[in-house]
């Protein structure tokens, strides 16, 4: 197998592997490993370390297969791939086309999210795929087609925050997760929401202390705020928006004392919020997991979204954006790995959007599945409805709501087909594990969190055994009897792609290789070859909306799904750390670290646990058991635990998945708990 | 189920709503003649900074019939009727009324209660130099800083012995007295013993002249209606924990209710009953348990909080009256019992959080008064530091590392570590150990 293009001479210039910041950087051979260099914009250590796991022994390098033992043994490729294709066909004879599932990742190359979506609806014709990233930005897209007709994670570029006035950062803490971002923001005018003082907190100006799921409280007491104190932009309104009047009304309800009381904020901070974004020069408001990961995501950033156009940013002086989180969670989901969509952001349900891409792929419009379930809807049907699932670049045993139960259904799967770099929790359940390559090994584009389309370049080949994805689905799709159509070459797939873009939202048709290289990236949509791209979205005020305006749409605060009560009285929030990313199948192979429960000194008193002890942390769908950390940086009755490790640690046991009504996004990011001394524990020494 | 709701203020027209939106067939009379809006907000627009439309609050949909600018003078109990309009279910929340003083001359002096009293008070002050407001309680405050906002010279008079002594020790009536006097407000205590011509005289023999007469005296439940229908009535209608009234098709909500001795007078309770209503009415099992009332007054300059009692196991005051800051903690038990804050307190919004879920304090009471500690945080000296000490945070490199790594700036110390090529943030921190190490 060839890598698609001719690997560099002993280098190759590309982008971390982990976040969708997608730092720059260069990797060099250096004997027999591989050493990162960082590009202008850094790396943090995730990035700098990222070469380790080229050669690390816990890289799979040999396809295995379940033996009749119940053990995985190393197979052929042959082998693999005919017993994954044999379970494909005898589950979509036994029990229909859909009961076969695919359940893609945000980590994966648009080439790869493309075929991914392509082999789902020609080679195996199932409804039933979705992916990871529903888990991450679902909300924030949602909310941002409702508002601006088009979702596009940040709608400008990141260095335009550098020059922002003021920056209202809602439930991010990237100074964790992605931190070079914090080099395109001034911490003299960042105003960071968060139930934590998180690094990022520490390094703002303004820290607006919330309770757990009180977000879009806030966002409509900031507007409130805006409107009484006169600091709404009334021209911007008439000109670039529509429905103005309903929301204007309903945060007539969201008073100062009534905001101040259901977050915690004080009124005084409310006010400054307010004023620092009406009086900044440019202003962004930003949102990220925190506050999307609610069961009221969509709306949250709705009502973020109606405050920024109530202060007339978005596409004038300044605009909302999503953080978005995985490395490709922009690409990832707009090339039809998720339930609802076709390349180029089309709509799976629109016929002319059916038409077009099944022109491209030669088919006949009629053979396409229409939408299927969502990432967690179809995980909750595995063993029901589902009886065989195959998993690209995702690890839901540690990273779905609920994990236990996630879990238990996985199990109860007729098959279980994974294909990644690691031995994964989850694909250490599976009939069959395919490796593939790692990113220093393949070429192929990522989108990252401003749009931007840039490369991803190959340093050397995988290693014997290994295989890319594309390969993979290449090879599985010629045993449906599909030779051609799915090729194993990035750049083939990439030409296809644009084709199949050509027309839609996230137009990719003007885009190419060669012109990434020459420009250093090219922010979609970029319709033409002589097309510059489109870094700023709404250049102007003119949305993606039939009219051209964006839409304000009314929104309430309600409770989230499941408050403390007697039995489980605390909130559970959960997130991540600096030095794991997601799951942490790839981080944790490289730095193990440890899961913990971080909880306020005066609870751990209350509940007699001292630093280092092992806590349980139980909800009403199950219990992780992690040690205690005591800090003064959380609120007393919260409890936060990060999500990236499996087993007793597994934060996501406790999770709720209660369910956005229009994104399908778990809540994440607060549910009720209990916390006690973990039995049988002893406190560390 | 018909349900009918009398009174379009901020309880009913909540209640319409939810209501509504529950599928329920809602007829509503309001005696005022304008939609529903938050009476909260009247300041704003008496000081000019909010224009009416920013008060108006949500209309309920469609489906409610609103029949406004209707005063609806009796209820026909046996017949369950309500000016010919029959109901299964009728919703008092017929609001509160001004008390007016018995004080010479008062009649046709203007009450800042309602809307129409607003737009009637502003249309006054057009022209005018000076006011003085009768009643230094939560609505005369509040009135005094609309009217001073706009440029006039205000005075309040007022007949205790401090401001707001409903809500507020003497101690803290005094620094909000200050707080006024910052404004340009100059406070009498007194009685008024007459309106004259040029203002009002006192009953000590003061004369306060003013161009313009305002009254802000306080309000009392309105239960005409209730005692004419022949419903039990104290302070207010009296409703049990169901919010019903002595007949149990009828229930009252708001300013008008009393539950438990209690006559709220506050919007948040007011709003929790509405819930508990549409939730009775939808035949879910609630009930109304009682509130935790705070009074929170934030305009202009002024930000007060007030809850609970004065008194308890441990009290925590903090006062600096030269920045107008008061803060008077209360805690029964580990739980807030009570708490008065003026000024610049950035612990208001964790105080009142703690008194309304009845969580326990924390064991470092400063807190209470002081906020937590944030913002931005003041990098410490590197120099000064452990050695274990983590530098840069995104590489997870100490300050040890830094030191040993043999190089002796900031580019050498980041080829050597890593440190300073994350986020970036440490790098002045790293170029000072650079130098103290040179």
């Amino acid at each position: 197998m060839k890598p698609s293009t001719p690997t560099l001479a002993g280098m190759a210039p590309t982008h971390c592997p982990y976040c969708a910041l997608q730092c720059a950087m260069t990797l060099h051979r250096d004997g027999a490993g591989v050493r990162a260099e960082a590009g202008p914009g850094g790396l943090c250590q995730k990035g700098w370390r990222a070469p380790e796991l080229l050669g690390h022994p816990g890289r799979l390098r040999s396809p295995l297969v379940r033996d009749r033992d119940g053990h995985l043994r190393p197979a052929g490729w042959e082998e693999a791939l005919d017993r994954v294709a044999a379970a494909v066909e005898r589950t979509q004879a036994t029990h229909g086309r859909d009961a076969v599932a695919l359940f893609g990742g945000g980590g994966l190359t648009n080439e790869k999210a493309y075929m991914l979506g392509k082999f789902a609806r020609v080679a195996l014709r199932t409804s039933t795929i979705d992916y990871n990233g529903r888990f991450c930005m679902s909300s924030a897209a949602a909310a941002g087609i409702r508002a601006f007709g088009i979702d596009r994670g940040l709608p400008f570029p990141l260095t335009d925050l550098a020059t922002a006035g003021t920056v209202l950062l809602m439930g991010g803490n990237v100074a964790e997760t992605m931190p070079p971002l914090l080099r395109h923001l001034a911490p003299r005018n960042l105003i960071v929401a968060d139930p934590r003082l998180t690094a990022t907190a520490k390094l703002a100006a303004l820290h607006l202390q919330t309770t757990p799921g009180t977000d879009l409280a806030l966002a409509n007491g900031l507007l409130h705020i805006v409107l009484a104190e006169g600091l709404a932009d009334a021209e911007y309104i008439e000109a670039h928006t529509t429905g103005f009047e309903a929301v204007r009304a309903s945060v007539a309800a969201y008073y100062p004392a009534r905001v101040e009381q259901l977050t915690g904020v004080p009124i005084a901070d409310l006010f400054a919020t307010a004023r620092l974004l009406a009086e900044g020069e440019t202003s962004y408001i930003l949102s990220a997991r925190g506050a999307e990961q609610h069961a009221k995501g969509t709306d949250t950033v709705t009502a973020l979204i109606n405050l920024a156009l109530a202060l007339g940013l978005p596409g004038v002086r300044g605009g909302y954006g999503c953080v978005t989180g995985q490395g490709n969670g922009q690409g990832g989901r707009e090339h039809g790995q998720k339930a609802d969509q076709l390349p180029g952001y089309r709509k799976i349900d629109d016929p002319d959007a059916r038409r077009h891409v099944a022109g491209v792929w030669g088919v006949s419009p009629d053979s396409l599945p229409g939408p299927g379930p969502s990432a967690y809807e179809l995980l909750d049907s595995l063993g029901v409805s589902t009886k065989a699932l195959l998993v690209f670049g995702s690890n839901p045993v540690v990273s779905a709501p609920r994990a236990a139960h996630v879990e238990s259904r996985i199990r109860s799967l007729d098959f279980l087909a994974v294909a990644d770099l690691v031995l994964s929790e989850t694909a250490d359940l599976a009939d069959v594990v395919l490796p593939t390559a790692q990113w220093a090994e393949e070429d192929g584009t990522m989108t990252n969190l401003e749009g931007r389309v840039i490369r991803r370049r190959a340093l050397t080949q995988p290693p014997e055994g290994v295989r890319t994805d594309l390969d993979v689905l290449s090879g599985l799709a010629a045993r449906f009897g599909h030779t051609t159509g799915f090729s194993t070459s990035p750049r083939e797939v990439f030409a296809e792609l644009r084709r199949a873009s050509a027309g839609g939202v996230a137009d990719y048709s003007g885009i190419s290789y060669e012109r990434i290289e020459a420009e250093g990236g090219i922010f979609w949509p970029c319709p033409s070859e002589d097309h510059p791209g489109t870094p700023r979205l709404f250049g102007g005020g003119v949305f993606g909306t039939p009219d051209g305006r964006a839409r304000f749409t009314a929104v309430e605060h309600r409770p989230a799904a499941e408050e403390p009560c007697a039995d489980y009285p605390l909130y559970l929030t959960t997130g991540r750390v600096l030095g794991q990313y997601q799951s942490g199948a790839q981080t944790r192979r490289i730095t193990p670290g440890e899961g913990f429960v971080e909880l306020h000194p005066d609870l751990a008193a209350r509940l007699g646990i001292v630093e280092g002890e092992f806590v349980e942390v139980t909800s009403r769908r199950g219990s992780a058991v992690a040690q205690a950390r005591l800090s003064p940086d959380i609120r007393p009755d919260t409890v936060f635990m990060p999500f990236h490790w499996p087993g007793a640690a597994r934060a996501n046991s406790a999770t709720n998945d209660a369910l956005d009504p229009v994104s399908r996004m778990p809540e994440f990011k607060i549910c009720a708990v209990r916390v006690s001394a973990a039995q049988g524990s002893v406190a560390a020494a | 189920m018909r349900t009918i709701i009398i009174g379009y203020g901020m309880a009913g027209s909540r209640l319409a709503g939810e209501l509504a939106r529950r599928g329920h067939d809602v007829t509503v009379f309001g005696a005022e003649p304008h939609a529903a809006y938050n009476r909260i907000l009247l300041s704003g627009l008496l000081a000019g900074t909010a224009a009416e439309s920013t008060i108006m609050l949500p209309e309920p949909p469609d489906t409610v019939d609103i029949r406004l600018g209707v005063e609806v003078t009796s209820i026909d109990r046996a017949a369950r009727t309500v000016n010919g309009v029959p109901y299964d279910a009728l919703i008092l929340a017929t609001g509160a009324e001004p008390i007016t003083p018995p004080i010479e001359g008062i009649s046709g002096v203007p009450v800042f209660r309602t809307l129409d009293d607003c737009r009637r008070i502003v249309k006054d002050a057009e022209g005018v130099q000076s006011a003085v407001v009768v009643g230094g309680g939560l609505l005369g405050v509040e009135a005094a800083r609309g009217l001073a906002e706009r440029g006039l010279a205000v005075s309040i008079v007022h007949g205790a012995p401090h401001l707001m002594e409903r809500q507020l020790d003497g101690p803290g009536g005094e620094v909000l007295a200050a707080t006024l006097a910052r404004l340009g407000i100059t406070v009498h205590f007194g009685q008024t013993a007459a309106r004259t011509p040029w203002g009002l005289l006192l009953s000590d023999g003061l004369a306060v002249p003013a161009d313009l007469v305002v009254m802000a005296c306080g309000v009392k439940p309105s239960t005409t209606l209730a005692k004419r229908a022949g419903l039990a009535v104290g302070r207010g209608v009296l409703v049990d924990d169901t919010l019903r009234t002595s007949d149990p098709a009828i229930f009252a909500i708001g300013d008008c209710a009393e539950h438990r001795g209690v006559t709220a007078g506050l919007l948040g309770p007011a709003w929790a009953q509405a819930d508990v209503i549409a939730g009775l009415l939808s035949g879910l099992p609630a009930s109304y348990q009682g509130s935790r009332p705070v009074t929170r007054l934030k305009a202009g300059q002024i930000d007060l909080a007030a809850m609970g009692v004065a008194e308890g196991d441990e009290v925590l005051t903090f006062t600096d009256p030269a920045r107008g800051t008061y803060a008077r903690i209360v805690i029964e038990r580990d739980r807030l019992a009570g708490a008065i804050l003026i000024g610049d307190n950035p612990s208001a919004g964790q105080v009142i959080q703690l008194y309304d879920r009845g969580a326990p304090v924390p064991s470092d009471r400063r807190s209470l008064l002081l906020g937590r500690a944030s913002g931005a945080v003041t990098a410490e000296s590197p120099v000064l530091m452990p050695d274990s000490a983590v530098v840069c945070r995104c590489n997870g490199v100490t300050k040890g590392e830094i030191v040993r790594c043999g190089a002796r700036d900031v580019a050498g110390i980041a080829a050597a570590t890593r440190a300073t090529t994350g986020c970036g943030s440490c790098v002045d921190a790293v170029a000072g150990l650079a130098r103290s190490v040179t």
